[in-house]
């Protein structure tokens, strides 16, 4: 009867209001049989930390449009770190030039999804990632 | 080294966090933690928030969790859990948890621990395993539990035998008075809370919810040391979304726990409750070890025969429990079942 379900925070940190790239991949996740826990517009990475911690998410996807992507991923990723949750896969969609890409990447970022992905995409490699994980 | 057990009780959220998971998942590792912790529970008020989809519930428990942390009359202040519960997709098992949207004004507060569920196909209104994830709460220390049940319709009262004190939110235009009168929801209310009181069409859902009460309650009667020998559910009008009434409710939540404790309804409760836990994990469990002892094939072959309309139901249920099957021959008014 153990079931083991993957778990993922959809959060939109910052600034900027549209939200439906956000809305749009937490509909698929869950119609991907995921339990997707969605919180809403303006969160401060302070906010998604602390709501992944407390829902002991297997992934957090990062949704921003607004430009402010270098300053507010590396800090998500450092307070995951130093509430012990540094085995969160960690992926970010929104418009993020080419060239910020591989420093996103280095800096501990498992993906990054621009406009035109398809959901199928995001959903297969979280799968992967998470199975992945699950075995070793 | 320290299990997980030890690291609740310490204090750690991240310890925490990862037995709930292990409960939901309903993994061995999460019950023996559980084991540990169990002499730990049975000190927080456990409170339920119930009601239609769209009531208002994670407005008022996001209103509600402030007040338990900021208390009007100087008290201190307490610690307060909330569950979240939301349905998952009957279709693809997924699920999308929202509650957390209407309660961004908590985070931040290290007296504050939300966790959302998922429903995974239970159809009360809660998951199967939201009592051993509250009782987890309980153990690790929380003054106050606030579990907010999936958006519910009119049957779905399984919160009503896990918490304390049931707060069922209704909002303005939901019903006539014959809504307000059939069984279910409303007769779980231990408090009822018109929410979105500034709506249209709210004096006349307050109307109509007060002549329920009056209704079905007993007439007033004499109080036992200050606290009323039987409970009548107030009702009360808030708007959550401007805080309104809130403190009114805290005050209501108050009187119950003081009333459930004068009554004796307390240490009630927490029995039954228990009680009705073990039936559940003995059902769940005899169903599964029953299952495995069947004949490899055995299901499957009835299953089929009873979707070919080759038996019925009954005599489907009697071949899995290897019963003969019912005579044939009762004639109608017989009374030969009763003389054999």
């Amino acid at each position: 009867m153990t079931e083991r379900k993957i778990r993922v925070l959809i959060a939109k940190p910052g600034l900027d209001g549209h939200d439906r790239g956000a809305k749009v991949v937490a509909r698929a996740l869950r119609d991907a049989g995921m339990e997707v826990i969605y919180t809403g517009l303006r969160q401060t990475p302070e906010m998604i930390a602390e709501a992944a911690l407390q829902e002991d998410v297997d992934a957090v996807g990062l949704s921003i449009l607004s430009g402010a992507h270098m300053a507010l991923v590396p800090r998500v990723l450092e307070l995951l770190r130093a509430n012990g949750q540094g085995h969160v896969h960690v992926f970010v969609g929104g418009i993020i030039p080419e060239s910020d890409i591989p420093a996103l990447l280095a800096m501990g970022v498992r993906a990054v999804y621009g406009p035109g992905t398809s959901t199928q995409k995001v959903v297969e490699d979280l799968r992967a990632a998470i199975l992945q994980e699950n075995h070793a | 080294m320290t299990t997980l057990a030890e690291e609740v009780l310490a204090g750690s959220r991240l310890a925490l966090a990862r037995l709930l998971t292990l409960i939901e998942n309903e993994d061995p590792q999460g019950e023996a933690a559980l084991d540990r912790l169990f002499p730990h529970s049975g000190r927080a008020h456990w409170i339920g928030v119930t009601g239609s989809p769209g009531a208002g519930k994670s407005s008022l428990v996001n209103r509600l969790a402030q007040a338990f942390r900021r208390p009007a009359d100087g008290s201190p202040p307490r610690t307060v859990a909330i569950v979240a519960v939301d349905p998952s997709s009957p279709f693809t098992g997924g699920a999308l948890l929202g509650d957390r949207v209407r309660m961004r004004d908590l985070s931040g507060d290290p007296g504050v621990f939300i966790r959302s569920m998922a429903s995974r196909g239970a159809l009360g209104g809660l998951a199967r395993t939201t009592p051993a994830v509250v009782q987890a709460l309980d153990s690790a220390g929380f003054d106050i539990i606030l579990i907010e049940t999936v958006g519910a319709g009119q049957s779905e009262v399984e919160i009503a035998r896990l918490a304390h004190t049931v707060i069922v939110v209704e909002a303005p235009g939901m019903g006539d008075d014959i809504q307000a009168i059939k069984a279910g929801i409303l007769e779980i209310a231990d408090i009822l809370v018109l929410n979105k009181a500034d709506l249209p069409g709210a004096e006349n859902a307050l109307r109509t919810l007060r002549a329920m009460l009056e209704l079905g309650s007993p007439p007033p009667s004499e109080t036992v040391e200050g606290s009323p020998a039987v409970w009548r559910p107030p009702l009360v009008p808030t708007i959550a979304t401007q805080n309104e009434g809130i403190a009114k409710l805290l005050g209501h939540i108050q009187a119950h726990a003081a009333y459930l404790h004068q009554s004796g309804g307390w240490q009630a409760r927490d029995r039954s409750r228990l009680q009705t836990q073990l039936e559940e994990l003995l059902q769940t469990a005899l169903l599964k070890r029953w299952r495995s002892s069947l004949p490899e094939g055995q299901y499957q072959q009835i299953l089929t025969d009873l979707q070919a309309r080759r038996i019925s139901p009954y005599q489907a249920l009697h071949r899995l429990l290897g019963e003969p099957p019912l005579p044939q021959s009762i004639q109608r008014g017989s009374t030969a079942l009763f003389n054999a």
